[in-house]
């Protein structure tokens, strides 16, 4: 049975969607699985609506999640979970930013670490690869603080 | 060089990594979502990419390098190739020397275009064979692929992506190099070189014959893919589409083209018959249904609803159901904006205040059109601001044509606004005109890209600057004026009320970085 795993990712152009797609897409990939990421961006720059899929398993085929099909949709702003929620199955987990505590938050940009770690709680992925994915995604002097953000969601 | 160590990679980034890795001399091309990372990266890899100001002269440099026998790519979106046709058409008469893959990247469903045109028309329209890639694997073997079948035939080919083949991250497995990228040297042959009519009727039944060697060659290529399975149900398709149709229907017998002009059309046909039904699974146009109809195969198509937008799996399914039914409207995203500091802001609210009948371009000054600015009242392609504002100003009567003004980007200026000048000056109309050039210092639009005016080149080498205002004022454009919309607002909105009132000819830089670029720069 091929089972595929299913997680969209959504927010606003800036807030960080790319990157946290980025992160889990290599952690996933360093996990060994076949995966595929798919987005649509291209004037994301201007505060515009953004969202990433991304699909894992044994052998992934239309990079597209189908509609009522994630089993995980990742918000990073609450305002854009009304027009992403068609994604989600029957009994999937949405996961939106009142999940942080966002005072715990030392840089409040890294929310969407911070709820990659949430998510990390559902997923059969190696700390280690996550780890390195952050490590690889975002510049040096960030690690630390992603580290944590990323942390405070896994706890 | 490493080939061994598969790599998570975005379609361009693979396309990128397979010209690397095959030693393409020269990669040229004009930035356009979807297209524009392919360069970037072949030139972060260490390949020798550059930036040209519109997709025509890219193609011809890319047409005159391979006339000289190096392996080049030619990168653009769709609507490019239509500022590249007249190269195209003609180079497909006269061959190349080395390898020559032009990329058309198309954006069905225009996540970042003005049209969803379906450039497989151009294929056929020029005689130019072209693959179609299903993933980034694909996109790295197909380049690969393209530039064997153009080094063969001496023919240039198109590799014709698609936004989500583009954008998407897949696993790649490069390999190692078999065929050493050839050293470029000039061998005259004037009778395929110059397309004089003596010289290109001969030229054209050469091209046709070279089509028909491809399509004997096609209906053997290990290329197209065929996949048995139930007999009650076959699919024909290509790119993306083949993804989405194999999950929708796992059980169905598939002929995957990677090839699709010209056609094997002899394996179609024994395809089709081996199934009870055969349905033509395809994103776009009805091209290949139509194609395959034309050679007497009897395949199903699609509904026209389906030709808008893109597929995905559930659109598959209900092509497969013939289910034609209206879909679910799905709820609609916060549109983009322009950023909040954007200097182009300004010269809007100016516009809107002033209650100008704006002629309008393409750039991230395009959103000039949304509130609260309501300020473009025209956006048609790339350049066609200053003409298209021409054309109104002949017509409308004085106090109309008095409000028209026509707004373009820096880029776009270098791309395709230059002749617009040109032609305002030498058919100035009776009340003049006003052209207003947003000076950002980048292509903002497609991700902060070098061009002729920035003074840089691809790679951030230093580069000439070419200047706008000079080129104005070499024109014969007295009245050329460069202002910095931060610290002389009032006298922009004085400078430009004052270039409506007159009937000369005008130009206003209107100049202040991009604030995203500075922040980029400054990392
Ligand atoms: C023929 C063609 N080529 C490329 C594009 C993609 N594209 C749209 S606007 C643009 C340039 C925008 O740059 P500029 O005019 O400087 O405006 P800015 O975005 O910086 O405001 C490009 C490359 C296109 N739409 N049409
Ligand atoms: S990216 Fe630059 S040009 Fe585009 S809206 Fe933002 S500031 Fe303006």
């Amino acid at each position: 049975m091929n089972k595929i795993t299913n997680v969209t990712i959504a927010g606003l152009g800036g807030q960080g969607v790319l990157k946290a797609s980025d992160i889990l897409t290599a952690a996933v990939f360093s996990s060994g699985c076949d995966i595929k990421k798919s987005e649509v961006h291209g004037m994301s720059q201007r505060g515009g609506s953004v969202s990433s899929d991304i699909r894992f398993g044994a052998k992934v085929l239309s990079p597209m999640i189908p509609r009522g099909t994630a089993d995980y949709l990742v918000v990073l702003t609450e305002d854009q979970v009304d027009n992403n929620i068609d994604t989600l199955r029957e009994g999937g987990t949405l996961i939106k930013p009142d999940t942080i505590d966002s005072e715990k938050l030392t840089n409040k940009r890294s929310i969407n670490v911070a709820l990659l770690g949430v998510l990390s709680k559902h997923l059969d992925i190696a700390e280690s690869c996550w780890h390195e994915a952050i490590r690889n995604h975002l510049p040096e002097k960030l690690f630390d603080v992603n580290i944590e953000a990323f942390n405070l969601g896994r706890r | 060089m490493n080939t061994s160590k598969k790599q998570l990679l975005s379609g361009n980034e693979a396309i990128a990594l397979a010209a690397y890795h095959w030693g393409v001399k020269l990669g040229t091309g004009y930035p356009g979502t979807p297209s524009t990372e392919i360069l970037e990266n072949f030139s972060r890899l260490g390949g020798k990419a550059q930036w040209a100001p519109n997709e025509k002269v890219a193609l011809e440099v890319g047409i005159g390098a391979a006339y000289s026998g190096a392996r080049t790519l030619v990168t653009m979106k769709h609507v490019g190739v239509n500022v590249a046709a007249d190269p195209l058409f003609t180079a497909a008469y006269t061959g190349v020397s080395g390898g020559l893959v032009l990329i058309s990247a198309d954006d069905p469903g225009m996540a970042s275009s003005q049209n969803e045109q379906d450039n497989r028309h151009y294929a056929r329209a020029a005689g130019v064979v072209m693959l179609e890639p299903a993933d980034s694997q694909e996109s790295y073997d197909f380049l690969i692929a393209g530039l064997e079948i153009s080094e063969k035939w001496k023919m240039p080919v198109i590799l014709r992506l698609t936004t989500r083949i583009c954008h998407s991250k897949t696993i790649v497995q490069p390999r190692p190099c078999d065929s050493p990228s050839p050293e470029p040297s000039y061998q005259t042959d004037r009778a395929m070189r110059v397309m004089v009519p003596a010289n290109a009727r001969p030229a054209h039944k050469k091209l046709r014959q070279k089509l028909s060697e491809v399509a004997l060659w096609n209906e053997t290529s290990a290329l197209n893919q065929a996949i048995s399975g139930d007999k009650s149900l076959g699919i024909i398709t290509s790119g993306i589409s083949f993804m989405h149709a194999l999950e929708a229907a796992p059980q169905a017998g598939f002929l995957k083209l990677g090839i699709t002009y010209p056609l094997p059309i002899e394996k179609i046909r024994q395809f089709a018959n081996s199934y009870e039904r055969c349905v033509v699974i395809e994103e776009g146009d009805p091209y290949l249904v139509e194609s395959i109809r034309a050679a007497g195969v009897m395949v199903e198509g699609k509904d026209e609803m389906y030709r808008f937008g893109e597929l995905n799996v559930e659109r598959v399914k209900r092509i497969l159901a013939k289910d034609a039914s209206p879909e679910a409207i799905l709820p609609k995203g916060k549109p983009p904006q322009l950023c909040q500091g954007c200097p182009h802001r300004i010269t809007f609210e100016i516009l809107r205040d002033m209650n100008c009948i704006v002629s309008g371009d393409i750039g991230c000054y395009t959103l000039g059109v949304l509130p609260p600015f309501s300020a473009i009242d025209t956006c048609l392609c790339m350049g066609a601001s200053i003409s298209v504002g021409l054309g109104m100003r002949h017509v409308l009567d004085e106090k109309q044509a008095r409000k028209i003004v026509s707004v373009i980007g820096d880029s776009t200026f270098m791309h395709s606004g230059i002749t617009g000048l040109v032609e305002m000056v030498y058919n100035r109309p009776q009340t003049g005109h006003l052209v207003i050039v947003l000076d950002n210092n980048t292509t903002a639009m497609t991700g902060l890209q070098e061009h002729p005016g920035t003074g840089y080149s691809l790679d951030r080498q230093s580069a000439h600057q070419v200047s706008i205002e000079e080129l104005s004022r070499s024109l014969g454009i007295e009245k050329t004026y460069v202002m910095d919309p931060r610290k002389e607002i009032e006298s922009l909105k004085e400078r430009i009320a004052e270039c409506l009132a007159g009937s000369d000819p005008a130009v206003i830089v209107v100049r202040s970085p991009c604030i995203l670029s500075v922040k980029a720069r400054k990392k």
